[in-house]
């Protein structure tokens, strides 16, 4: 089987897989980027598709990609209510654009029908930008990460429109529309860091999934 | 190669960079996206899992059985499509019809396709993508024309395949032949590069950064013959990112049935009884077209140089 042609290798061959167990949801989007990432700062990176790949890991990433089809996937394929239940149990998830609609408590914008996996206290709403004409990159500042600031890339990306007093904002842009949250070990950007070669919110991802571990 | 990408300081933003246009596509990866004709079609794409539609006035299929010049759609059909759905609205443009694709850009779609199934508007160039701020996919056959195609801005290849036929052998052509291409600059020296460059009839530099990373650039997709949940399958186990399907599934029984079980075959490409749970019970597969008994002057694939 060719399996050449694809973006990235899953598991880089410089790689020492020492430190957790992390997975990342592989039902479809740029999970193969965060799977790169994850490996080249020591994690042990599996793909999760099936309920029993969830079972073994220590933390998930949920990538960008179409939150609407992630949704229906993931109810098709019986992986919903687990992840719910890993959520509920604290386990650590980091999600990035379509990965934030589906840890936001309440959607807006989403399609007929769509549901969220939930877990962050705000209201997020989908392609709050417009069409791809308007996708962009910047600089923000995140203060939790220090300098320099992170280079941002926003594809049809959403907004956190409101955050509830259990999470926190992490980072907004200059009109104040907030992009990134945090709420106990569950972390999510509206942004790309995958795609930029920025590491920093991967690595304060893994240190929620260490201290879980250890504990 | 002409790289419009340049950091933005902070406070600022940039649009239409090529990291925001080959972003898109990566983010349609391991996902369908489906040809759609009207805003009916549209719904049912995106309530079957589709992560884009691709709006146009006909099918393949239909181009092919009807013939004449096939053209960009009506700006009112594109409109309709995209208040219709909420996933990336993509849309065709002739090969080197420029103003065609600046239409499609003031109707705010989210790609423009310069695509081979519509009547090329210029047998000599191609559009100047660099131009644009919306992202362009185009069409290859082989390494070579998809780092042609790249060189002149494509933010997303797709392998051509033959569209309208139902006929999945080409497509099956064309991902082996970039993928074979692939490999053998990868086991080149830098001296045999430039004669590589020279016979693909690409640009050193991205002749040199394929050899490098093993991979395009850009994001691979599949098009041009699928219409089974196992051809989308198949071609993903082939090494592509994702796949179109275009007269495929609405050309056949059961759009709904069988556009959802591309969707989940696609996702879970390698698992053969996942693959054979979903192909029960859709209904006919469009008919089709051997490519074979396709007389040389209608195939699509080879518009475009």
């Amino acid at each position: 089987m060719t399996t050449n042609l694809r973006s990235e290798s899953i598991a880089p061959d410089d790689a020492v897989h020492t430190g957790p167990r992390v997975g990342v949801l592989a039902l479809q989007g740029d999970f193969r980027e965060h799977a790169h990432v994850l490996g080249r700062l020591g994690a042990h990176v599996s793909l999760v598709r099936r309920p029993e790949e969830l079972d073994a890991v220590d933390g998930l990433v949920i990538p960008g990609g179409e939150s609407s089809v992630m949704d229906k996937l993931s109810r098709t394929f019986g992986l919903a209510e687990p992840l719910k239940e890993a959520i509920a149990g604290g386990m650590p998830v980091y999600g990035t654009c379509a990965g934030l609609i589906m840890l936001a408590d309440t959607l807006l914008d989403a399609i007929a029908g769509q549901q969220s996996l939930g877990g962050l206290d705000v209201v997020v709403r989908r392609n709050a930008f417009g069409s791809q004409n308007q996708s962009f990159e910047t600089d923000l500042e995140v203060p939790a990460l220090g300098e320099p600031p992170v280079h941002a890339v926003f594809i049809r990306g959403p907004v956190v429109e409101s955050v509830g007093p259990a999470a926190t904002p992490l980072a907004s842009l200059a009109d104040g529309r907030v992009v990134a949250v945090e709420q106990g070990n569950l972390l999510g950007t509206s942004f790309h860091p995958e795609i930029t070669g920025e590491y920093r919110f991967h690595e304060y991802f893994l240190a929620k999934v260490a201290a879980r571990v250890t504990r | 190669m002409t790289e419009s990408s340049v950091p933005a300081p902070v406070g600022t933003s940039l649009t239409g960079s090529s990291r925001v246009k080959r972003g898109l596509a990566e983010m349609l990866k391991g996902g369908v996206i489906m040809d759609v004709v009207t805003a009916e079609q549209a719904r049912i794409a995106e309530d079957a899992g589709a992560v884009a539609v691709m709006a146009l006035e006909r099918v393949p299929a239909d181009i092919r059985a009807q013939g004449g010049v096939a053209r960009m759609s009506d700006p009112d059909l594109i409109e309709a499509i995209i208040a219709e759905v909420s996933i990336p609205v993509m849309a065709k443009a002739r090969i080197g019809h420029f103003v065609e694709a600046q239409v499609l850009q003031a109707l705010d779609v989210d790609y423009i396709d310069e695509s081979e199934v519509l009547s090329p508007a210029d047998y000599v160039n191609h559009i100047d993508k660099w131009a644009f701020n919306t992202p362009f996919v185009c069409g290859a056959t082989n390494l070579g024309e998809a780092l042609r195609r790249i060189n002149e801005g494509a933010a997303m290849i797709r392998s051509k395949g033959e569209a309208g036929t139902g006929d999945v052998s080409e497509a099956t052509k064309h991902i082996r032949k970039i993928s074979s291409e692939i490999n053998q600059l990868k086991s080149m020296t830098r001296d045999e590069l430039y004669v590589a460059a020279k016979e693909l009839q690409a640009p050193y530099e991205l002749v040199l950064e394929v050899a490098e990373t093993g991979k395009l650039p850009v994001v691979l997709f599949v098009a041009g013959g699928v219409a089974t949940p196992a051809d989308a399958a198949m071609m993903m186990q082939l090494g592509a990112d994702g796949v179109f399907v275009g007269s495929g599934i609405f050309k056949s029984g059961n759009p709904e049935a069988r556009a959802a079980a591309v969707v989940k075959a696609t996702t879970f490409y390698d698992d053969p009884s996942v693959i054979a749970d979903v192909s029960r019970g859709l209904g006919e597969a469009m008919v089709g077209i051997n490519v074979g008994d396709l007389a040389a002057p209608h195939r699509l694939a080879e518009r475009g140089w």
